[in-house]
């Protein structure tokens, strides 16, 4: 069957009859999608729920700024700009490709007189569409030629990923092309036909096109236009069909990825949405064992991977040389679902419900233990796919199961019976307060009923208990006494915060750590809580509910120095300073400025920042547990943070977590730096170069009147 | 009293140290005792052995048999039961065929039993006075032992010094024909000697030893610098390898290697009893540990409080130093 | 395969600084964090693994008071499937030879094929496994480290000898084995586990019921007593050198040299 293309009523040029086809093409296009749509949305409707619709203004606002704006994706300025680019233009061109789609082909009549807003669309999507394809060429060269490193798939983790991406790109260029083509084949019939013809954009892609069809015959550019039709057609519909399969899924979900992404930084997951921590008990396994014991959102996560590399490039643990990489903790576990859950034959795990275990087939136990929960893939993903829920929620489950690694039952045991990691007696919590050269200059109150306060100072169990540590204590205490402050210590009665103990997915645990220290807090009657360790603070922000609001003592010293409080004496020995975000003072709870406000108010002290800093710090190896933990790794993460810090010209570390601490101090001794390099926390820092005001009555006492 | 015995514990025709010891432990229990040795075996060996006793002990009986070759502690026993009068006190070392042999011993011959005795008071009445530890060496307690019905004792290895006496010219009583068949739910199979690993421990002659107190696997290369700078090499106590830093082939202990260096350069260590079994020959000990109550200290023949994971690297700089110079 | 597991309740080593009291004969309790004897759990971890592999119950066992069903229910939390606690005021003072009458009783009571014991408790005394053996006359094995269940009828099994050599054995069953550390590498076990079971009822058969005469056990029947705990006065020790570092380090070397340590 033929049809007859109009030109002008007097010309007409036969061409195969090819509308069912193409009707044909459009049906089985979005009815492929939409079966295979649904089969990738099965699991996620059996999946555990998730608490994703609350708050939908706050939630519109990051789709605003995170999927419509890019903002994260300028983090890596050359892929960012091009994403960007390549996004804008997939915008602007949605409604291109639908009217492409629903035109008839064989219309070639001259368009109406374009109105001005279609008119500037034309203009603009044919940019648009011009950078798009350029965009592609750049992305190709940049995959086969410069291969960034984190695109790179070590062996462990299968084959490169590079034909395929290169394929999906090679499409897009496809479909630029064909659509090009198609305005382009028109214009340039109209041309010829010397009819209105619409004005394609000077230099884009369908100009060019229309340039280099200039001299073509009429019955040629109705087979030009007819072809093109069809092959974006075809390329339309394929990579629609196609994209589900693979990294360019995003390219759907990324709107409801983000959409639904998570609000509250510095917050765990519950065990279970909807169930409360009484009701626990009854709940018969806890944690992620199998994929289906992931929530929903999780799922879509891993749908929505679009294979950047940017998580596993920031991850310290990937650093190290550590068996974890946050970029294939979603590809395996995505590759899972569509294995599991393929869109053509039946899902493997049936209806049964019970799963296959994930730890010691697509994961291992070292991988999963060997997470800091930093933060760092989290902040980096522009897709906001979540990773430390799903850590979290696996070692939950492996917790249940009993596979803990040999080093870290001691510690939890210890926490268990002792209240402390260390497995110290509870007696000898607010022993750092009794050292000889400090108790005189600081008297420090113990809450236990017969004193009370206005301020709690939470000391945490690493600073009551280490030698080394026990000196930040000291600090603090000076510190809070030099600011007037009513504050006083639990002591005995101060257990673990259990920041890392939920972290490492013993909840049970945890929740009698919390239960236990938020009757002795309230006992106590405090008004407000300050510490000097981010894990406690965060703990105590985040993970504790109902207790009085707590403050960083970095918060405190800077208030303290913003109002004239707080006078320093300079610092005189010429060192170079660099301050060290803690990952859960800094990237967690986003308090950057004070602790280098408070640095600053040092006379004297010349202060450098690290290539990375603020939100994109690099953890020092991890706090809590996490210092029994024995990994595998190449390096040490303290090593190389050690190392950046020496690249910036310090030869001072200032950081204010203990166990940042205890990571930077050891890591300066293995790296090589002893002294070289030392490291100080910012209450040492502060109560060394405060000028302290002492009362009368103690000066007397120790210095004899 | 009662008739005193020691086992005797060889290997290869020699007699293990404990041996002359069990002769000081006797004598404490009763000053005028001459215990009889029972040594049971099989062939030449066993003979050798019988042979070498004399000159320690004025009886010494042999028990040989063709299933007694390799020392099955369930058919020792067996063998023992028969030839033992009643009454008996049997002194064993403590270590890994005595804990195998003496409960079981104690419950046959109706006798009591007290383990890993470090000293022996005297008896009083029908009441032996000994010292023992627990909680891993952390305390000492005194025990009253009732041996009227005789008693099986098994004996810390090093505890009781061998007593310098005249040799002297024992004879050997063969009580093979008492012992009838033997047989025993447990049948002796093979032994599987640990592998020999990278580095053998045993042949060098100085040792830089190191315990818990390094810490972590990062710091194991402290030691291995300086036992790089003295051209020996490096051992560990049993923590360490527990905790997969060194293998198993550099372990000093009683469930590991014995060693008999000149020197032995104790960091870390505590000090515990499994551990200073490993080590013969009376070798020069200098320990350096953080805590000045670590038990090695009463061991050691020179002592140091310090920081081992600051004074082992200073330490390789002086060697390195001085035998630049030399 | 039919397992039983005896354990014991023990002042954790590793938690604890022990203390003597201020009279100065016995230790100080009050602050004391107990646990089950570490070589037991290994022996409990081993029991359920074998199960695991070929079927059967895993039993664990005490002699105790009450203040001891805690780390029954703890090995239950671990998967044993039961938790017996032989009580009974006759037991109180009993000696190894005792608790191991006591254990050999309820033995008789059942049908176990292999019987677990820990190498040994805090007192070092590595006792019990080797006297219930003999008063059962099942075989017996010490410092076991391995094993293998060959058929219903024996098992091969490795203990740990001198120089990190390992002994093979073929024994048969029903016996007993001592069990030494690191066999395995014992699962964790928190304190959801624990509370689940927490009302599982536990059987606390006593001296009657088990048909134990008293006169066997307890006090009475003890040949061996521990008269008081005591810090021996130190000897003279080490010779402790107390100069610099820089000096220490300067001596130790001239003896080291001197006692042949370095060419």
């Amino acid at each position: 069957m033929t049809a007859t293309i109009q030109f002008v009523p007097q010309v007409a040029v036969a061409l195969p009859d090819w509308r069912l086809l193409f009707l044909l093409i459009h049906i089985l296009g979005v009815g492929c999608f939409a079966y295979i749509a649904f089969r990738r949305i099965a699991p996620l409707v059996r999946a555990e729920r998730d608490v994703r619709f609350d708050r939908p203004w706050e939630r519109a606002r990051n789709l605003v700024k995170f999927w419509l704006a890019q903002w994260k994706q300028p983090r890596y300025p050359g892929a960012g700009t091009l994403h960007i680019l390549i996004f804008a233009g997939f915008i602007l061109l949605a409604t291109r490709a639908f009217i492409v789609l629903t035109a008839d082909p064989y219309d070639f009549t001259s368009p109406e007189s374009a109105k001005r807003v279609a008119y500037l669309y034309g203009i603009v999507t044919d940019y648009a569409a011009t950078v798009v394809f350029l965009c592609m060429l750049i992305a190709v060269l940049r995959r086969l030629v410069f291969k960034p490193v984190r695109y790179n798939v070590p062996e462990r983790f299968g084959k490169a990923h590079t034909a395929d991406a290169t394929f999906l790109l090679a499409l897009i260029a496809i479909l630029m092309t064909a659509d090009s083509l198609f305005a382009a084949a028109k214009a340039a019939g109209h041309v010829q036909q010397g009819v209105q013809a619409e004005t394609l954009a000077v230099l884009s892609l369908p100009w060019m096109l229309q340039f280099a069809l200039a001299s073509s015959s009429l019955s040629t550019l109705a087979s030009v236009y007819l072809g093109a039709y069809l092959l974006h057609e075809l390329t339309f519909y394929f990579l629609l069909c196609y994209r589900p399969f693979g990294i360019q899924f995003h390219v759907e979900t990324s709107l409801f990825s983000v959409f639904f992404g998570k609000l509250d930084r510095g917050t765990l997951k519950p065990v279970r949405w909807g169930v409360s921590d009484e009701n626990l008990h009854q709940v018969k396994s806890l944690g992620v064992k199998t994929f289906e014991d992931f929530t929903w959102k999780h799922m879509l996560d891993f749908y929505s991977c679009a294979d950047c590399g940017r998580c596993s490039d920031n991850c310290p643990a990937n650093a190290a040389g550590r068996p974890l990489s946050p970029r294939f903790i979603t590809i395996k576990a995505r590759d899972y679902a569509f294995r599991h859950y393929p869109v053509f034959g039946r899902s493997k795990s049936g209806n049964s419900g019970n799963g296959k275990p994930l730890l010691g087939t697509i994961y291992s136990d070292d991988e999963i233990w060997s997470c800091t929960t930093c933060g760092a893939c989290e902040e980096e993903c522009p897709l906001l796919i979540e990773y430390i829920d799903k850590i979290v929620d696996l070692r939950r489950g492996m917790v249940d199961d009993g596979r803990v690694p040999q080093s870290l039952q001691k510690p939890l045991k210890a926490l268990e019976s002792r209240g402390n990691p260390y497995g110290k007696i509870e007696k000898k919590k607010a022993d750092w307060a009794k050292a000889k050269d400090f108790e005189p200059t600081c008297k420090v109150k113990i809450l236990d009923g017969k004193n009370g306060a206005d301020t709690l100072y939470f000391v945490d169990s690493i600073t009551s208990f280490d030698g080394r540590m026990q000196s930040i204590a000291r600090a603090t205490a000076r510190i809070l006494d030099q600011a007037a402050t009513d504050f006083g210590i639990l002591g005995a009665t101060e257990k673990d915060s259990g920041h890392e103990v939920r972290r490492f997915g013993e909840e049970t645990l945890f929740m009698a750590l919390r239960d236990h220290n938020v009757e002795a807090i309230k006992a106590s009657g405090v008004k407000r809580i300050v510490t000097a360790d981010p894990h406690a603070y965060n703990a105590l922000k985040h993970d504790y509910k109902d207790v009085p609001p707590v403050k960083h003592i970095s918060q405190v010293i800077a208030r303290e120095v913003k109002d004239g409080k707080l006078k320093f004496k300079p610092a005189e020995n010429g060192s170079v300073y660099t301050y060290h975000d803690p990952c859960y003072l800094g990237r967690h709870n986003q308090i950057y400025e004070e602790p280098r406000d408070v640095i600053d108010a040092i006379p004297g002290v010349k202060r450098v920042e690290m290539k990375r800093s603020r939100d994109r710090s690099f953890c020092c190896g991890g706090g809590g547990l996490m210092l029994f933990y024995e990994p595998k790794e190449e390096e040490r993460i303290g090593v190389k943070r050690v190392r950046m810090a020496a690249e910036a010209g310090a030869n001072v570390i200032v950081t204010a977590c203990p166990f940042c601490m205890v990571n930077i101090e050891d890591a300066i001794k293995v790296a090589g730096l002893e002294g070289k390099m030392t490291a100080i926390d910012l209450a040492e820092l502060v109560d060394q170069q405060m000028v302290r005001e002492v009362p009368m009555e103690l000066e007397t006492a120790i210095h004899g009147g | 009293m009662s008739r005193i015995f020691a086992y005797i514990i060889h290997k290869a025709g020699v007699a293990d140290d404990s041996a002359v010891e069990l002769i000081t432990a006797a004598k404490a229990i009763d000053t005028s005792a001459s215990p009889t040795a029972i040594v049971a075996g099989s062939g030449p060996e066993l003979d050798a052995v019988c042979e070498s006793l004399r000159s320690s002990y004025a009886e010494t009986w042999k028990i040989s048999n063709q299933a007694l070759a390799y020392p099955n502690a369930e058919l020792i026993r067996k063998a023992l039961v028969k030839v033992l009068p009643p009454q008996a006190i049997v002194l064993v070392a403590h270590e890994h065929f005595g804990i195998d042999l003496a409960p079981g011993l104690s419950v046959k011959t109706n006798a009591a039993y007290v383990s890993d005795v470090l000293a022996i008071e005297g008896v009083e009445g029908a009441q032996l006075k000994v010292v023992r530890q627990e909680f891993g060496g952390q305390v000492s307690a005194h025990v009253r032992c009732d041996i009227s019905a005789g008693a099986v004792i098994t004996v810390r290895p090093g505890a009781f010094k061998p007593l310098a006496s005249a040799p002297t010219n024992g004879i050997v009583v063969d009580k093979s024909g008492q012992i009838g068949e033997l047989s025993a739910g447990r049948r002796y199979v093979e032994t599987i000697v640990a592998e020999a690993g990278d580095v053998d421990i045993t042949k060098h002659n100085v040792l830089v030893s190191i315990g818990r107190g390094i810490q972590e696997k990062d710091n194991v290369h402290l030691a291995q610098e300086l036992a790089e700078a003295l051209g020996v090499a490096v051992s560990c106590s049993r923590p360490v390898v527990d905790a997969k830093w060194l293998e198993k082939s550099r372990q000093v202990g009683s469930s590991g290697k014995t060693v008999k260096p000149k020197v032995y350069l104790a960091f870390g260590i505590s000090g515990s009893f499994q551990h200073l079994a490993g080590l013969k020959g009376n070798p020069f000990i200098v320990a350096v540990n953080k805590n000045p109550k670590a038990p090695i200290f009463q061991v050691a023949d020179v002592g140091i409080v310090d920081d081992i994971l600051e004074f082992i690297p200073e330490f390789t700089n002086k060697v390195t130093e001085m035998r630049r110079a030399a | 395969m039919e397992i039983l597991v005896c354990a014991r309740r023990v002042p954790d080593t590793s938690e604890n600084e022990i203390q003597l009291t201020s009279a100065g004969n016995d230790i100080e309790r009050d602050d004391l964090v107990y646990s089950i004897n570490e070589p037991d759990n290994y022996a409990v971890e081993e029991a359920l693994q074998i199960t695991a592999r070929v079927g059967g119950t895993v039993t664990v066992v005490t002699v105790g008071t009450e203040e001891d069903e805690e780390i029954l229910r703890r090995e239950m939390a671990m998967g044993a499937t039961h938790g017996v606690l032989i009580s009974d005021d006759v037991f109180a003072g009993s000696d190894g030879k005792g608790i191991a009458t006591i254990l050999s009783a309820f033995v008789r009571k059942g049908r176990y094929d292999l019987i677990l014991t820990g190498v040994q408790a805090e007192d070092g005394g590595a006792q019990v496994g080797g006297m219930l053996a003999a008063i059962l006359d099942y075989p017996f094995a010490s410092l076991v480290n391995s094993i293998e269940v060959i058929d219903r009828k024996k098992l091969k099994i490795s203990r740990e000898i001198a120089g990190g050599n390992k002994e093979i054995n073929e024994i048969d069953l029903p016996c007993v084995l001592s069990i030494q550390t690191g066999i395995n590498e014992p699962r964790y076990v928190g304190m959801r586990g624990i509370r689940q079971v927490a009302s599982i009822p536990i059987p606390t058969p006593s001296a009657a019921e088990l048909g134990i005469d008293p006169a066997t056990v307890g006090e009475i029947a003890a040949k061996v007593k521990r008269v008081d705990y005591f810090v021996p006065a130190l000897g003279k020790g080490a010779e402790m050198l107390e100069g610099s570092r820089e000096e220490n380090i300067e001596k130790l070397f001239e003896l080291v040299v001197a006692k042949g340590g370095v060419k």
